[in-house]
């Protein structure tokens, strides 16, 4: 006997690997249906054409109203715009997007997987196409178990044509977003576009035809983490979408129920017509409960509501419901609906007060600032007539559309100190004018020199920064240092 | 494999090698044909590569490849690249006076940081990277030149450099008083402490600062004028700013007049371009001292 043959597997033995089953989801209509339709076209809608959408700013900053301009380092979002220094915004966005994520999970599930997600909207806008050109779940079945014929090819490489167009058009409006839209586009479509724009094109007309044709409910499945982190968050009363297995079970086909019926017998309202898993876009069968490949996009409650409609049982066999309910309704108790809770109350307070505290920050942020640097070597400079100087690096900000006039201001210090900045105009004793462009930052090298006398190793001070025009000001501390600071 | 050996994997259906380590059966899993396939066409590529490309060294030399691409013609394509960005800046910055550059804002800006990098590659082993000077290097942020301070001044001696053995450099030396005999070597300490009273410092010990203030009139002063302010066309430092090249003390200032001092500076038009001088220039005269 060899070893092989005496090591009997045990029978019973599940492996880890499993296959992909192909899913045909059918076409269905209904409430959901439209409510899908309708999020899919404001959201596709939004991403194709908003870099089209103007904003005039005046005649020194574009005009596009949603704008990433990397060359120049400026976001642009309507009356918004922000610097690289400002970016911490964008962690405020995400938190506020991680937290109306969570909002929504306590209220309504998985409603970000089943309707706002983009991997949900292009795969839902690709079944389309492959609905519209290879026929519906039984056509599409049958003829993927029939040898290759003419017509089969042509309809293969028609969708998969439609599928790419969509895809190039989806890299092509991402591109859009990071540069002048209608000048880019013109570039684009007569080769004088740069490398990088093609290069994220194809990019994403990669990911999105791959992500949407082929790899679709698996990423839902196998890599998406929301599912996971999710099941965590939720509580057993928000709303999913859930098979009434009190008013379902036991099922079985019209003619057996009616028979059953007759006899007195009881019988559920589930008819195992297994339509809720043929419109189902991951394949799943919802009357195994909750699970982690049902992205609640609540298709199976149009199938269902259909089927019940025709054989003249009441609607709602699947439908939003909650955990909590399911028991109740087991206990033959009223359903309780339980929207303020603590979780929704804390979520909802959290984005209200983070999003005001963005707005008054937003809305407060001065356009003009000022930062100093200051020489690290050498430190002071001792000149002929035994005066000490000092010089920094100063940087002017302004934030605004027009050029504006700088008053730079010396605040500290003996008498008889006095400042000056290579390229502008001295106006006083301890101050300098200087011109800053629109939307820009302006380097000053500055030279404080304090007349002999000085003995303290580091003497505070700070540069005052004045708008002419405004009277708007920011100020910047530093220090004067002498000898005995060390060197 | 022998086909005795083949069997089928129960739970994978797939064949197995017949090999069995421990009851651990090894399945027959050829590599994924996307993958042989990548395989053949990178063997393909690497033959055309080959060809197309320089590969192989050889003994002195190497094979150039059938498309004649060198990785020099790259850099020097890249290289001409930038003067054509930089341009119309270098061009102006080369035939310009420095008095015209500091004037034009946007001229300044770019001859400010051409400056600063020139100086970081060409001047900082001396002077340091700051500008700050060192023992025998002089400090060019403060406003105390000895070979003046205008935009002029610099440029002459960033051009041509000091006592080095271009004709036009700056000449001028401190003589050896003590080594030559031109002083009584006891009369050096007298004169030492009356350069530390010119200079403000106080005098430690016994001197004869009378002695000292004779001979200063009557050695030192053709040179460094009657109240040791000093005289630039001849680079001889003002010594009443109490600020020194080579130190204050008593020590080093007889040891300055025992022996001399003559630093050398080289100088750079033979090895920087007129924008790069220019803009050299520029920079050490903004850096604050500028006269």
């Amino acid at each position: 006997m060899s070893a092989a043959e005496r090591l009997e597997e045990p029978e019973d033995e599940v492996p880890l690997y499993a296959k992909r089953r192909e899913v045909y989801p059918q076409a269905v209509s209904g409430v959901f249906r439209s409510i899908k339709w309708t999020v899919l076209c404001v959201t596709l809608g939004i991403y194709y054409f908003l870099p089209f959408v103007r904003w005039y700013r005046g005649p020194n900053a574009p005009d596009q109203a949603v704008l990433i301009d990397f060359p120049a380092r400026r976001f642009y979002f309507f009356f918004i715009e922000i610097w690289p220094q400002e970016f911490y915004y964008l962690t405020g966005l995400l938190v506020l997007a991680a937290l109306t994520l969570f909002l929504m999970n306590a209220l309504a599930g998985r409603v970000w997987c089943g309707y706002l997600c983009p991997q949900t909207v292009w795969t839902d806008l690709f079944y389309a196409v492959e609905r519209m050109i290879e026929g519906d779940r039984r056509e599409r079945m049958k003829k993927s178990r029939e040898p290759w014929d003419l017509e089969r090819i042509a309809e293969k490489v028609l969708k998969h044509s439609v599928w790419l167009m969509i895809a190039w058009w989806t890299g092509g409006a991402w591109v859009l977003y990071f540069s002048d839209a209608p000048t880019l586009v013109r570039d684009l479509a007569t080769f004088q576009a740069p490398v990088v724009a093609y290069v994220w094109i194809g990019i994403l007309t990669f990911t999105t035809y791959t992500l949407a044709g082929f790899m679709r409910e698996q990423v839902c499945l196998y890599m998406c983490p929301w599912p996971r982190i999710q099941a965590a968050l939720t509580d057993e009363h928000a709303l999913n979408v859930m098979y009434r297995y009190d008013r379902g079970e036991p099922r079985m086909s019209v003619k057996k129920a009616e028979q059953a019926r007759s006899s007195g017998e009881i019988v559920g309202d589930c008819v195992d017509c297994n339509q809720c898993v043929n419109v189902c876009p991951t394949g799943v069968d919802i009357r195994h409960g909750a699970q982690l490949g049902c992205i609640q996009c609540g298709l199976c409650i149009d199938a269902c509501d259909n089927v019940m409609a025709k054989v003249g049982r009441p609607t709602g066999l699947i439908g939003y419901d909650t955990d909590a309910n399911a028991k109740r309704r087991e206990e033959r108790q009223e359903p309780v609906y339980r929207i303020v809770r603590p979780r929704t109350v804390l979520y909802a307070a959290l984005i209200v007060g983070i999003g005001a505290l963005m707005l008054v920050s937003l809305l407060g942020r001065a356009s003009l600032g000022v930062s100093a640097l200051h020489d690290r070597n050498p430190l002071f400079v001792k000149l002929a007539d035994g005066s000490l100087r000092n010089a920094y690096t100063v940087r002017l900000i302004n934030k605004t559309l027009e050029e504006r006039v700088y008053r730079l201001e010396l605040v500290g210090l003996p008498q008889g100190t006095h400042i000056e900045a290579v390229g502008t105009t001295v106006s006083g004793e301890r101050s300098v004018l200087a011109e800053v462009g629109p939307d820009r930052t302006r380097e000053l090298r500055v030279l404080v020199t304090v007349p002999k006398g000085i003995t303290e190793p580091s003497v505070p001070l700070s540069f005052r920064l004045t708008d002419i025009a405004t009277g708007a000001q920011a100020t910047v501390e530093d220090f004067f240092k002498g000898p005995g600071s060390g060197q | 494999m022998a086909a005795e050996h083949d069997t089928v994997d129960k739970v994978t259906g797939k064949s197995t090698t017949g090999h069995v380590w421990d009851g651990i059966k090894e399945l027959n899993n050829p590599l994924p044909a996307w993958w042989l396939y990548l395989f053949y066409i990178t063997i393909v590529w690497g033959i055309g590569y080959v060809i197309a490309y320089p590969a192989i060294p050889l003994a002195t030399t190497f094979t150039k490849g059938l498309l004649g691409y060198a990785s020099r013609d790259v850099i020097e394509q890249d290289m001409e690249g930038l003067k054509a960005i930089r341009g119309e800046s270098m061009i102006q910055l080369a035939s310009a006076e420095p008095a015209k550059i500091v004037a034009d804002p946007k001229l300044l800006g770019v001859a400010r940081a051409l400056g600063k990098a020139a100086f970081g590659t060409n001047c900082a082993p001396c002077h340091g990277q700051g500008a700050q000077g060192a023992r025998s290097y002089p400090n060019l942020n403060d406003d105390n030149w000895l070979w003046g301070g205008t935009l002029a001044d610099i440029k002459q001696t960033i051009t041509h450099g000091i006592r080095n053995e271009n004709a036009e450099s700056r000449q001028g030396n401190m003589p050896a008083f003590g080594r030559d005999g031109l002083l009584p070597k006891a009369d050096i300490p007298h004169v030492a402490a009356y350069v530390q009273k010119l200079a403000g410092r106080k005098v430690d010990g016994n001197f004869d600062l009378k002695k000292g203030e004779k001979l200063f009139a009557e050695n030192c002063a053709a040179c460094h004028g009657d109240a040791g302010k000093g005289m630039i066309e001849v680079g001889a430092p003002n010594l009443a700013a109490d600020i020194w090249l080579y130190g204050g003390d008593h020590a080093t200032i007889v040891e300055t007049l025992t022996n001399g001092r003559g630093g050398v500076m080289p100088g750079w038009s033979g090895r920087l371009d007129a924008a790069t001088i220019n803009a050299l220039t520029v920079y050490v005269h903004t850096l604050g001292g500028g006269r």
